[in-house]
């Protein structure tokens, strides 16, 4: 219980202090997260909503590739992403890895399948509801994925949501393909990993309660955005 | 400003009328039976024609064949002698039974569907507010569709289906479950677009409205037309024995 103690007191010190070391990695931490989540939604919803809504042969086992990709290991992410972005790989000449843009690729592939999947089933619920209405209003598949996404927006909020919170607290990957170099790729998690291995604990522990304050800040912004949209919406 | 055409010696055209509706030798059946026909039937450019029937005589589904949502097993439905396309789905519409609302604001709602019809601008708010009023709308256009009550938000289904001057509109049971004051105000909204040149098309069970709003009848009964008549003579003098018993309120099977 001490070692809870010490950490509690350790974490608002940092954060109280104005540590420039956390700021860097915590800044560092969100840039990665969020670029990755938004580049996931920007694939992930519309790949959801066709999913969701066009028939086609085979398109059961995408439903179901698409399920089974939520629960990809980041580790294994790392690792192909890792291939793909080694010397020997095919994107070698991009010198990418170890980069905080390796990390954001990483955390891409895996967020991505956990947007799409959410999403398809979002809008398949609510395209059952419309489906007749807006083939009678003569509105074309496009069109028809364009206002179910837009009227599921705020479910879709959860959904982002949802896949920030696995990129913000996924270490396997970023610290594959990101290398975990201290004021270039250091993100959080991989900042716990490092302080946990060299016996740190408290710092470790401190570090994750931190953690787990900002993907709560974040939840918490968004939700309260959410309600202002909402309110500014429907008056 | 003179008109290019006149100028060119060109007679403007209007685009060709979408009407006479015509279904021939309409089926629908999946694994569990036939749910319709055969059904030939022809629909006229004017007026108001009620399908009739008692529950499950198939009127739902024969509404939607007619509109496009379903494809039939065999037959055809042609308009003006051609297939539907998308021209001709821009000018018909449809309310539904359980009215779809957008989980939009009321307002939306109609700019939505006046948006597909290729308002855009001062034309578009402007229309807005005309069907808002029309539809007795206009204190709750910023309130979210899915709030209102039922008859709030059949009127709206109602108005959103006229905004785009449809020639031709379906209604599936348009007064269902609603309370009398709704079914008013939806009924005066539908004449008025009647007598504006809008051909309506009704499945109801509901003789009383039927009385009201239809020109002509098409009595369906086990998935086939029965009869078709004007409202008068099928009223007045029904020509089957399963048309008199439905009249007379005996449940006809």
């Amino acid at each position: 219980m001490q070692d809870f103690g010490d950490a509690f007191g350790l974490a608002f010190g940092l954060i109280l202090g104005g540590d420039p070391d956390l700021a860097e990695i915590v800044g560092l931490s969100l840039r990665v997260t969020l670029i990755a989540v938004a580049l996931s939604c920007a694939i992930g919803f519309p790949l959801g909503a066709a999913t969701a809504i066009m028939r086609f042969p085979g398109r059961q086992g995408v439903v179901v590739a698409m399920n089974a990709l939520m629960g990809l290991p980041p580790v294994v992410v790392g690792l192909l992403v890792y291939m793909l972005l080694s010397n020997a790989g095919p994107l070698g000449v991009l010198q990418l890895l170890y980069t905080p843009t390796a990390m954001i690729i990483a955390q891409c592939v895996l967020v991505t399948p956990i947007v799409a999947a959410l999403t398809r089933q979002t809008v398949e619920d609510l395209a059952g509801e419309y489906d007749e209405q807006l083939r009678s209003l003569g509105v074309g598949v496009s069109g028809q994925a364009a206002t179910l996404l837009w009227d599921a927006r705020f479910s879709l909020l959860t959904t982002a949501l949802a896949g920030f919170g696995r990129a913000i607290a996924e270490v396997g990957a970023v610290i594959t393909v990101g290398g975990n170099i201290d004021h270039v790729t250091r993100v959080m998690t991989t900042a716990i990993a490092v302080e946990t291995s060299k016996g740190n604990l408290g710092l470790a522990l401190a570090l994750g309660i931190i953690l787990i304050l900002l993907a709560m800040a974040v939840n918490g912004l968004a939700m309260t955005l959410r309600s202002q949209w909402m309110g500014r919406v429907y008056g | 400003m003179v008109d290019l055409s006149l100028r060119l010696g060109v007679v403007a055209a209007g685009p060709q009328p979408i009407l006479p509706l015509a279904a021939s030798h309409l089926t629908y059946a999946t694994a569990s039976g036939t749910w319709v026909g055969p059904v030939d039937l022809t629909i006229g450019q004017t007026g108001a024609t009620v399908v009739l029937g008692p529950n499950g005589a198939g009127k739902s589904i024969l509404l939607r064949l007619l509109h496009g949502l379903l494809e039939p097993t065999t037959g055809s439905v042609s308009w003006n002698g051609r297939p539907l396309d998308r021209d001709t789905r821009r000018r018909q519409a449809m309310v539904f039974q359980d009215p779809v609302v957008l989980r939009r604001s009321v307002a939306a709602n109609l700019r939505y569907a006046l948006r597909i019809h290729g308002f855009r601008g001062a034309a578009l708010r402007d229309q807005v507010d005309e069907w808002l009023c029309r539809a007795g709308l206009t204190q709750l256009a910023r309130r979210p569709a899915t709030v209102l009550s039922g008859g709030e938000k059949q009127r709206l289904a109602v108005a959103r289906a006229l905004c785009g001057r449809p020639e031709v509109l379906f209604l599936d049971e348009p007064g269902a479950n609603l309370d009398g004051a709704s079914i008013i105000a939806i009924e005066d909204l539908l004449r008025a677009a009647r007598d504006g040149g809008t051909k309506l098309i009704l499945v109801t069970h509901d003789l009383n409205q039927a009385r009201r709003i239809a020109d002509d009848v098409v009595f369906m009964v086990a998935g086939k037309a029965k009869e078709r008549a004007p409202a008068s003579q099928f009223f007045d003098a029904p020509a089957t024995d399963e048309a008199r018993a439905f009249i007379d309120g005996r449940i006809v099977l």
